[in-house]
């Protein structure tokens, strides 16, 4: 199967610490890949580079097979792929409907449209509908998301995410401001979205539910990936020594 | 409570849609300021009585802040977006300036020069404003610190080009527009200043400009992530702002038939003042034009009072200090109770009931 998302021997330095250091990733349609590593390893600017948030010293990415060049975010969203950051990236003092829209409002119908009028209504009949698909519960579209609680927040945020993204959706640490229940429905939408045929990088430190949702693990260390394991033959043990070095994995470590 | 299992979202409202603007409007703190202004007439309507109370008043009340609503549509962009304006009054006085020399130049008083000298003043205004704006965007100079620069920078520019002197502008086309004309019984300039707020409004809440300019005030960074050209907006919308005070600038001129080189000084705080007591936060992301109009009103309404009813006018700027100070610390202690409120409510599964 060709990876939907592949990245080969990406570098990038920012003075003199190399962040990436010819580092290798790839996802395919319908997996959920967990990309973990110890804090400074370089997930988040692995994240940044397939998102077109970074540019790089060398290295390639291919979208489905062919070559890109990724320049812009907006660029890199359509071609159906999204980013949920660990900060959410929403507008507190938007409402939901106008914040999963911001960016793609929808035009009035008409002569208004091309004024720069929306279609308010439209955009809130679809959220509910996004909103509704995922399960998220979003008790008001019209109250800002500022006055929302994080769980909420994240639905929005993910909701926003999957309703755009058609090949691969990036979930940066979407587990760890929240409880119990909330990180529990993350996870099944994680799977539920997955279902859909669309790939899912997950960035996580929680062992637990990288081991519970994920098909494969893909470990980085010193910017650099160390590791490709399946999900179903690793251990947290196993986890944890490929990302601290403490562990001999046969493949990469000999780098 | 974020993706709760399907059989919790029976609790999701069955009348979002109807959530209609007159409930959103009753969350906003432009219409407890409206009260405020209410109450304030009412009492000089009492106390002033009909020399208060009098058409002719209310007329003379809206001239005096016509000018300052149309700097106070461009003040509320730029405040939401969580910028500021210092320059505006300095702005106003160069484009009334160059309007005023341009005229001046092509021999003062057929309606030819005084379009061209109106035009002239709207492209000095908007230059100002494309500069501010460039230098806030691209430069990344905190705001407050480039439109001081240009406050000063304009003012004294002006002063360069007219050695200091006010340049005064007599029998033109101009002048007559601003003391005779009348458009459905309203004085012309209340009239402009009421279309340029109208189409203002309708610009900020209603049109994707106006949701990006929230959203740049919200959280530029999310914005830019989106897609939303997070630099352009900002350089138009300052750029917006040094138009109106060109606008602002040839009204005055029409008004006055003379440009008004040193009575600007305070005209950046007033109308700051204004946007700030009708509930537009200093923070970004929030504020209406309604509430800049009901806050332009508020100060007009204690002079013209003071006046009427013999209290030493000097009062006005102690009372509108109070009000300003008053309006941010109320908004502010009705917002942390919202925040509560809200929470609690959710706790038990109700939705959160309307505030006030």
């Amino acid at each position: 199967m060709t990876a939907i998302l592949e990245a080969r021997g990406l570098s990038r330095s920012f003075g003199h610490v190399r962040a990436l250091d010819n580092a290798d990733f790839d996802v395919n349609p319908g997996e959920v890949v967990a990309l973990i590593g110890d804090n400074g390893a370089g997930k988040s600017t692995m994240v940044k580079a397939l998102s077109g948030n970074l540019a790089l010293d060398d290295g390639e990415i291919l979208f489905e097979g062919n070559p890109i060049e990724m320049t812009t975010p907006q660029q890199v969203s359509e071609l159906g792929i999204e980013v949920v950051y660990q900060d959410l990236a929403l507008a507190p003092h938007l409402d939901p409907a106008q914040n999963v829209f911001l960016g793609r409002e929808l035009p009035a119908k008409g002569l208004l449209g091309k004024l720069g009028f929306m279609d308010n209504k439209e955009m809130r009949r679809q959220s509910r509908s996004f909103f509704d698909d995922l399960g998220a519960t979003v008790r008001s579209l019209t109250a800002p998301v500022g006055s929302m609680s994080g769980g909420q927040r994240q639905g929005i945020a993910i909701a926003r995410a999957i309703a755009w993204a058609s090949k691969v959706v990036f979930l940066d640490e979407p587990t760890a401001a929240l409880g119990v229940v909330q990180t529990k429905n993350v996870l099944e939408t994680i799977k539920r979205v997955r279902d859909k045929g669309i790939a899912i990088v997950l960035i996580s430190h929680s062992m637990p539910h990288v081991l519970e949702v994920s098909d494969r693990v893909q470990v980085m260390r010193l910017g650099r990936r160390v590791a490709t394991i399946a999900t179903k033959d690793a251990s947290v043990e196993q986890l944890v020594g490929a990302m601290t070095g403490a562990l001999d994995v046969p493949k990469g470590s000999a780098a | 409570m974020t993706i709760i299992s399907p059989t919790a979202t029976d609790v999701a409202l069955e009348d979002e849609e109807n959530e209609s603007l007159v409930k959103r409007l009753l969350n906003l703190q432009s219409v407890w300021i409206l009260g405020v202004l209410i109450v304030i007439v009412t009492f000089f309507a009492i106390a002033g009585g009909g020399k208060f109370f009098s058409a002719a008043n209310f007329s003379l009340i809206s001239q005096n802040i016509s000018v300052l609503a149309i700097l106070g549509v461009g003040m509320t962009f730029i405040i939401i977006t969580s910028g500021i304006d210092l320059s505006i009054g300095s702005v106003l006085v160069f484009s009334s300036v160059i309007s005023a020399k341009v005229i001046e130049a092509l021999g003062g008083s057929t309606a030819g020069a005084v379009f061209i000298g109106i035009l002239a003043g709207l492209v000095a205004g908007g230059a100002w404003g494309f500069i501010n704006g460039f230098l806030v965007a691209k430069a990344k100079v905190p705001p407050f610190i480039v439109t001081l620069g240009t406050l000063s920078a304009a003012l004294g520019l002006s002063q360069v080009m007219t050695s200091g002197l006010n340049i005064t502008l007599d029998e033109s086309a101009l002048t007559d527009f601003g003391i005779y004309t009348k458009v459905a019984g309203i004085p012309a300039l209340p009239f402009v200043a009421l279309i340029v707020v109208i189409i203002g409004g309708i610009t900020l809440h209603r049109t994707k400009f106006g949701r990006y300019t929230y959203a740049v005030g919200s959280n530029a960074e999310a914005a830019k992530r989106v897609g939303v050209k997070v630099d352009r907006h900002l350089i138009a919308v300052y750029c917006m702002a040094g138009v109106l005070a060109g606008v602002g600038a040839v009204l005055y001129l029409a008004q006055f038939g003379t440009t008004t080189i040193a009575g600007q000084s305070l005209t950046n705080l007033n109308v700051i003042a204004a946007v700030v007591i009708g509930g537009t936060s200093v923070f970004g992301g929030e504020g209406s034009m309604f509430g800049t109009v009901v806050g332009l009103f508020i100060p007009a309404v204690l002079q013209s009072g003071f006046i009427i009813i013999g209290v030493e006018p000097f009062w006005q700027g102690v009372a509108v200090g109070v009000v300003l100070i008053a309006a941010v610390y109320i908004d502010q202690t009705r917002r942390a109770a919202a925040l509560r409120g809200a929470k609690s409510t959710r706790r038990s599964g109700t939705k959160p009931a309307v505030k006030k």
